[in-house]
């Protein structure tokens, strides 16, 4: 599988992913500044975490206006598998490949620790090898990931089996609207989610419960 | 041209002694622009003039010291072509004063010291001091530290694995926020701030130059007093993002062999950095400050030079090289500007419109800076007999409350709002004796602690001081790790009084002492005098921050029961000790005695046998015995892995349960390998007895009762949410 991971100023997590890619997949990825136009031809794009631009006017919202994103979002349109991470998330928001919006916690503090999450659909190239209903855990560490989109949305979300992962009951740890953690597009080629599951691929690290995600994408894109 | 008067000389902190020897060093008159800058090297704070000569009585060289104190941070060798670049550093003053940006600048601050040398930054830690719980400012400026630690360190994608926070009365009116950064580099690419050389051009990389942080240096060299809060718009403002871009740069830049010599502008801005640089590489600097990238019109020489934005550096470029390293930082969108070049003088030469506005002998700044042999009075070490104490108290409640209370509770609400786990090498977050982080790409990890207990420095800033790298010391072997060396952060209060000065030198002879016994040497560190408000002193503080090294992170231990039935045995001598314990404090209510004493020969002894345990493999449980005791440390290690434990070792006396004698471990392994260990123990003259085994979801202690754990935790995690929400705290004695 040949992937690529997007790097924008003040990304931080794109090593992360790289190390994770790289170790999993058995081929490093392309890092692509966010100043190049292109993103060389590859299976799956990751938009990491991070603090893009600083977080100035809106998590994610310079980064979704960046040179590269127009070319992720002509990617997505044509299939190609996007993951979008923490900050990667909010991206994806902001870029309208994803509906809704992420908000800040609704305790207003950063949260920084590993949280169980459910996975609710096993269906998708993200979690084929997992299982509906299994729990993993996985570590988040933001201040805006409070999910929020209208009543509408949310039923639509579900009712299309596209909310993948949810935080366990009582373990939500932004106040997220039905304890969502992570979403497909409509075309089910795009996932945005909170919590990073590159943080849970070494055993060294307390968890790995991350790897069969990465392991799905393999399995579906190679 | 302002004419400099008495007045003056005493508003920019300089003694009329002090200015004397400025007009004798120049021959003449300084100008206002010169004063300016006098004032700011001479600080306590860029000159250590109260301390450099008892900090020469330190130890800072070892077999593997690459860099030891006097550049911007430390460097030890770790094997392999690595290095490892730390130091700590304060700033306290600014995070009084505006809490949030006063601890972002302070951690931005301490990364550019370490990435200037050519490290990334891979773990930062913070010792923290804040004033009773109940006083009115506490909230706010706990709430606000802790924000600002985690807003800069989260965007600058370096996980904070660990710290300490207190509480003590005596920083009601001048908390402490001391910041540690850890970074690793390759031997072969560390980069130095000597401005060797003339005629190579002197180059301005990062953010702007604003009016933000003039007199910063000389603000934090000065006691507080009620006008305090008018000096906020001497606190600096921090930018992350522009700082994370800086790094990259710099590093990016760092691979090619473009600079010479490279030096952050921290406190004192322009002024240090270019001062520093040339005193170093022993040639002079000349800077026109019409290149100097402004955010601000009309500023003036004065506050060109003295200003204190963040997130600038200065380099030194070999000739030729400025478009190569030009392009680096046009990429990374970071302003970047050849403001001088290095001359043969030996003076730093500052023009601004034409006209030259400052013309001084580096030598006069730096060498030339005063050096005080200030009078000390070290007061006599108390006795070490036993505080009276109740008897009769029963031990189980009196452990739910010392579990729950302020200094002994969970961090959780503080740590949990900081990037732990970001750059995926974490191996032990915040909760164990050290963080663990593995050096990325290998099975070797670095362990980190910070430790310092003040409250028996203040008793005897000797033992007290010995005790805190004594502490530190252990926290990396409970780990598994090799301790290597140690940066300090000594935190007083003010230098001119001969009782505050007495606990400095019993301080620094104290980690003396310590780190020549145990082969730690100092290599980099701070210091922070003037921790006074309205003449009222903090506890003397000298925070000790250590770094270990694992050679194979699998052979780990941490402080989490993992099995039921392991058998807990007791490294070290245990005469219960309840002088200036949190026992002492907390439940009789009286902060008095003698601080436990270190006996470094049983305190390496000890050590260097649960470490060789732990790097044979046949040990993955330890957890140090520091403030609480023993049923403290064993309740802590019953909390972390979710399994009780039941002490039958005879004998439940008060203090022996909850006294403070140094030099112990707790350790639980299997029974089998138990009496084994025992055995080596003996052998190898390691005092060493059995305490009773894990299991059973209780503490129980053999003829005083048992708390359930489900209770104790809930204790134990509830004090600070409540703290900070503003809800009803236990009652304190």
């Amino acid at each position: 599988m040949k992937s690529a991971v997007i790097v924008f100023p003040a990304s931080n997590c794109d090593r992360d992913a790289q190390t994770a890619l790289a170790e999993i997949t058995g081929t490093p990825p392309h890092m692509v500044w966010h100043a190049e136009t292109e993103v060389p031809d590859v299976d799956l794009i990751v938009i990491p975490g991070g603090f893009s631009y600083g977080d100035y006017l809106r998590c994610g919202a310079m980064a979704a206006q960046s040179h590269i994103m127009r070319d992720v979002m002509k990617k997505a349109e044509a299939g190609v598998a996007v993951l979008g991470i923490c900050n990667g998330f909010q991206i994806l928001t902001e870029s309208h490949l994803l509906p809704g919006a992420l908000l800040r916690n609704a305790d207003l503090k950063f949260v920084s620790r590993p949280v169980e999450l459910v996975v609710d659909e096993s269906q998708s190239a993200f979690t084929r090898k997992y299982s509906k209903g299994e729990r993993v855990r996985f570590p988040v560490a933001h201040g805006e990931g409070n999910y929020f989109a209208d009543e509408e949305t949310l039923n639509r979300l579900e009712g299309e089996d596209r909310v993948v992962f949810r935080y366990a009951p009582g373990d939500n740890p932004n106040g997220s609207a039905r304890n969502i953690a992570g979403i497909l597009n409509e075309k089910r080629n795009v996932l945005g989610m909170m919590p990073h599951p590159e943080r849970a691929c070494d055993p060294l690290l307390g968890s790995t419960t991350g790897r069969p995600l990465f392991q799905s994408l393999i399995d579906t894109l190679s | 041209m302002t004419v400099i008067t008495p007045e003056i000389v005493r508003e920019h902190g300089l003694s009329p002694d002090e200015y004397d020897r400025i007009k004798q060093l120049l021959n003449r008159e300084p100008n206002f622009v010169e004063l300016g800058v006098f004032s700011v090297m001479w600080s306590e704070h860029c000159s250590y003039k109260s301390t450099r000569a008892h900090l020469r009585k330190l130890p800072t060289t070892g077999p593997l010291v690459i860099q030891g104190p006097g550049e911007n941070a430390g460097v030890v060798d770790i094997g392999d072509g690595d290095a490892v670049i730390f130091k700590m550093e304060s700033h306290n003053h600014p995070s009084f004063i505006e809490p949030y940006q006063g601890a972002a600048t302070g951690v931005g601050g301490i990364m550019r010291d370490v990435f200037t040398m050519g490290a990334r930054p891979v773990a930062m830690m913070n010792a923290l001091r804040f004033g009773a719980p109940d006083h009115a400012k506490t909230r706010h400026l706990v709430s606000g530290v802790v924000a600002g630690i985690g807003g800069y360190g989260n965007c600058m994608g370096v996980p904070t694995v660990g710290g300490e926070v207190n509480f003590h009365p005596s920083y009601n009116g001048n908390i402490l926020v001391n910041a540690m950064c850890v970074g690793l580099a390759r031997t072969d690419k560390i980069f130095l701030s000597a401005a060797k050389g003339s005629g190579n051009p002197v180059v301005y990389v990062g953010s702007k130059t604003g009016r933000d942080g003039i007199h910063g240096a000389t603000m934090a060299s000065a006691e507080f007093n009620e006008d305090s809060e008018e000096k906020r718009p001497t606190v600096q403002v921090g930018d992350p993002f522009t700082e994370k871009l800086l790094l990259e740069a710099c590093l990016e830049l760092m691979a090619t062999d473009a600079i010479i010599a490279i030096q952050d502008m921290g406190a004192a801005g322009l002024t240090s950095s270019s001062a520093e640089m040339g005193d170093k590489g022993g040639s002079g600097i000349e800077l026109n400050l019409d290149r100097v990238p402004q955010r601000e019109e009309n500023m003036t020489a004065y506050e060109m030079l003295l200003s204190e934005s963040q997130e600038r550096m200065l380099m030194v470029l070999k000739p030729g090289r400025e478009p190569e390293a030009e392009r680096i930082f046009a990429k990374w969108e970071l302003d970047f500007a050849v403001i001088g070049v290095t001359t043969d003088t030996k003076r730093l030469v500052i023009k601004h419109k034409g006209a030259v506005v400052a013309d001084m002998p580096i030598t006069a700044l730096s060498d030339e800076a005063p050096v005080y042999q200030r009078p000390f009075e070290r007061k006599a070490a108390p006795k070490a007999t036993q505080p009276a104490f109740d008897a009769a108290r029963p031990v189980m409640a009196s452990l739910l409350r010392l579990i729950g209370s302020p200094d002994l509770c969970s961090r959780r609400w503080v740590w949990e709002q900081y990037d732990t786990t970001v750059m995926a090498d974490t191996v032990q977050v915040p909760g164990g004796d050290a963080a663990v982080v593995r050096v990325h790409g290998s099975n070797k990890a670095l362990a980190i602690s910070c430790d310092v207990t003040p409250r028996y420095c203040k008793a005897d800033p000797f033992e007290g001081a010995k005790q805190a790298v004594a502490e530190c010391w252990r926290n990396m072997t409970a780990v598994g790790a090799t301790p290597l060396a140690v940066t300090d952060n000594l935190n007083f209060g003010n230098p001119q009084r001969p009782e505050i000065m007495g606990e400095i030198v019993g301080g620094i002879d104290g980690i003396g002492e310590a780190c020549r016994a145990l082969s730690f040497p100092v290599v980099s560190g701070n210091c922070s005098l003037y921790n006074e408000t309205n003449g009222e002193p903090i506890l003397p503080t000298p925070a000790i921050g250590g770094v270990g090294l694992l050679k194979d992170v699998r052979r780990m231990a941490t402080v989490a029961f993992k099995r039921a039935g392991d058998a807990l045995l007791l490294v070290g001598d245990t005469k219960g000790h309840l002088g200036q314990s949190i026992y002492l404090r907390e439940i009789e209510g009286r902060e008095e005695g003698a601080p436990p004493p270190v006996d470094l020969a049983a305190e390496k002894r000890n050590g260097d046998f649960v470490r060789g345990l732990i790097e044979q493999g046949r040990l993955d449980t330890v957890h140090d015995i520091s403030d609480g005791g023993l049923l403290v440390a064993i309740t802590e290690m019953a909390m972390a892995g979710s399994i009780g434990a039941e002490l039958t070792f005879g004998d439940a006396a008060i203090a022996l349960l909850f006294g403070e004698d140094q030099g112990r471990y707790i350790l639980a392994l299997p029974a089998s390998e138990a009496a084994r260990v025992l055995g080596e123990a003996k052998a190898a003259g390691v005092s060493m007895s059995s305490l009773g085994v894990t299991g059973g979801d209780r503490i129980a202690v053999k003829g005083a009762g048992d708390a359930p754990l489900a209770k104790l935790r809930a204790a134990h995690e509830s004090w600070f949410p409540a703290l900070m929400s503003g809800g009803e705290l236990p009652p304190v004695n």
